[in-house]
């Protein structure tokens, strides 16, 4: 090769990557599968750098310590849009350019994605903290009752996925109470149910201790699990199931943004139109780090028999019924149920 | 004669300075300032500076958080006392029985459990004690029990990794002042009549209780500070103080109050320094 075809090819690299666009996304675990991220880059050309967090807090401190403008999407919990709209942190997203009309109706969540008439936010993915088990274990009918798991027919048999919020909110529903009108005083009338669920179970654990727990033998029950916990197993166990009991189960959902202060809206655009897009929907709701549903109902066509049965797709109209999202405490309430958390953890 | 002490002086200083500044820039500086916030108040979600002891007060009066402190310390005795009772007998076999050329590799295979990394430790610890594991599949093989053993996500598991890790790092401690010791101390002992028991007692003991005593409070310090092993081995039935730490920043974002229960726990490993300071000989570790 001579001197002149190198120069040439190096200009032509050079030329290609000025030219190539990338864009950051601060995203949870299921967006770093590059099965995902991999088919977008090659069709756009367009690069997503991720960095992975959890917890709203925790990416609300990283852009907070971050320039205007290092960041492009954002995926957030979708209880917490609000909060991102209130700190000024999203941009509004054209209407006309968004995947809505094809979303399970229930999950839209107008209310939590939009404000004043402007949307900020889509949802993405969703799924339940309910009850997950191992059917080999236990009998499946007997998971359709909440008050079974402090029967003593299980006891010493079930964990309890340590995160107050969905928990407390599955237990409020037990007791007749929405997620979203529970108060401190509501609260007080779950510490009963609480700790004798806390009695009845061997441990508490974060979502790998959950999973050794269920995966491992070690408990055959999860209060607080659901597809996302069991789905990544189901190959290797597909004795692990879940189910909504008859008294409800809490529903999370997560919403993908674009941020104000970026200056690639464009291409952050084009990311979320891919990632809501049936093709993008089922390669997220079947992400290495965890499962979930899609949001985009059209996803159906594209997702094989198989993963529609772990995601229990046929379902969805009853769960999507009978479940209620995340409790949204105000700072008292949510110091009252940690107290209370805390309560049950030292019991 | 003035100017050389001068110069003498001023060259100490020089080589004592970087020592200074980097404990005070990364202990004395952020130690100040977490007394600091652990007198302010979280409201809402705010932290509100001020002088306030509403923290330190609600970790004496609210049980669930006093209670970590005791179960903190319940565990750390327990594990320093059966780790010195394990290590004694483990370092003494070492430095008075193996032959002084075959010691470097006894010490290496007893120091083998420092290799692996901490978190990878207790996840290992957790397949050997869980249900259906490697402790409880044996003595169900042997017919020993009918039902398996719960002692994984239990206290005793956080124990079992603990003594597990602390039993290497005592034997280290001990073996470093068992191997200092003339034998002559023995000999001297026997030739006045002592048995092999009352010179282990009399002489050998008193003369190794540096070590013991170096160990075991460095054995109190790690342990009850240490936020892993409780964490993945006791399967959350009951919270250390540093677990309830780990809840106030990861969960509140109560600064405030992780701070107050940092300082606690630091006023406690204080008492338990004065308490062993007699016999503390750091450098001989």
């Amino acid at each position: 090769m001579n001197r002149l075809t190198t120069t040439a090819l190096v200009s032509l690299a050079m030329m290609q990557a000025a030219s190539a666009e990338e864009i950051n996304a601060l995203v949870w675990c299921d967006h770093a599968d590059p099965a995902l991220i991999e088919p977008f880059t090659a069709a756009t050309g367009i690069t997503v750098n991720l960095k992975e967090y959890e917890g709203t807090a925790a990416g609300l401190a990283i852009l907070d310590q971050s320039q205007p403008g290092d960041w492009d999407v954002l995926v957030i919990d979708a209880v917490d849009v609000g909060r991102a709209v209130d700190l000024g942190l999203l941009a509004e997203l054209p209407a006309d350019k968004l995947r809505n009309a094809d979303f399970f109706p229930e999950v839209v969540m107008a209310d939590n994605n939009t404000r004043d008439g402007k949307i900020y936010a889509v949802t993405e993915k969703f799924g339940y903290n309910t009850i997950a088990f191992n059917k080999s274990a236990v009998d499946p009918a007997d998971m359709e009752d909440m008050a079974t798991l402090t029967s003593g027919k299980y006891d010493g048999r079930i964990a309890i996925y340590d995160y107050y919020l969905p928990v407390l909110g599955e237990m409020s529903l037990a007791n007749g109470v929405n997620t979203a009108d529970m108060t401190p005083d509501t609260l007080a009338a779950l510490k009963e149910p609480l700790m004798a669920l806390r009695k009845a179970s061997k441990s508490v654990g974060d979502v790998v201790a959950s999973q050794t727990a269920l995966a491992t033998g070690e408990v055959d029950i999860l209060v607080g699990g659901g597809e996302w916990l069991t789905a990544v197993l189901h190959a290797e166990n597909p004795d692990l199931d879940w189910t909504i009991p008859k008294q409800g189960a809490v529903r999370w959902a997560q919403s993908l943004s674009v941020l104000e202060a970026s200056e690639k809206k464009d291409a952050a655009l084009q990311f979320v139109d891919y990632i809501t897009s049936p093709e993008g929907q089922a390669r997220l709701a079947t992400s290495s780090c965890y499962w979930g549903m899609p949001a985009n109902a059209k996803t159906g066509d594209v997702l094989t028999p198989e993963q529609k049965a772990v995601l229990r797709w046929d379902q969805q109209p009853a769960y999507l019924a009978k479940t209620q999202l995340y409790p949204v405490p105000d700072a008292a309430l949510d110091q009252a149920m940690q107290d209370l958390w805390t309560e049950m953890l030292q019991n | 004669m003035a100017s050389i002490e001068a110069t003498e002086a001023r060259r100490a200083a020089a080589f004592v300075a970087p020592a200074l500044l980097w404990v005070l820039a990364f202990f004395i500086i952020p130690f100040a300032v977490m007394i600091g916030v652990s007198f302010a108040r979280l409201e809402g979600r705010t932290v509100v500076y001020g002088l306030s002891f509403d923290n330190y007060l609600r970790f004496f009066t609210e049980p669930s958080l006093f209670k970590g402190l005791t179960i903190s310390l319940e565990i750390t005795v327990v594990v320093t006392v059966i780790s010195v009772l394990l290590a004694y007998p483990l370092a003494w076999i070492i430095a008075m029985r193996v032959p002084a050329r075959y010691q470097r590799l006894a010490l290496m295979l007893a120091v083998l459990p420092f290799w692996t990394s901490y978190v990878v430790r207790s996840y290992a610890w957790l397949l050997v004690l869980g249900q259906n594991g490697v402790i409880n599949k044996a003595l169900l093989a042997l017919g020993a029990i009918a039902e398996p053993l719960e002692i994984a996500s239990t206290r005793s598991a956080t124990i079992i990794g603990f003594v597990h890790f602390f039993v290497m790092l005592l034997t280290l401690t001990i073996y470093s002042n068992l191997i200092q010791l003339s034998p002559n101390y023995a000999r001297a002992a026997a030739d006045l009549g002592a048995s092999a028991f009352a010179t282990f007692r009399h002489v050998i003991l008193p003369l190794t209780l540096p070590g013991v005593v170096t160990g075991a409070f460095l054995t109190f310090v790690l342990c009850i500070g240490d936020y892993i092993t409780p964490q993945i081995l006791g399967g959350n039935n009951e919270l250390t103080l540093p677990q309830l730490i780990m809840l106030q920043l990861g969960r509140r974002g109560d600064f405030p109050m992780a701070s107050a229960m940092s300082i606690i726990l630091m006023v406690v490993v204080t008492l338990a320094y004065f308490a062993s300071a007699r016999w503390l000989k750091l450098d001989r570790v």
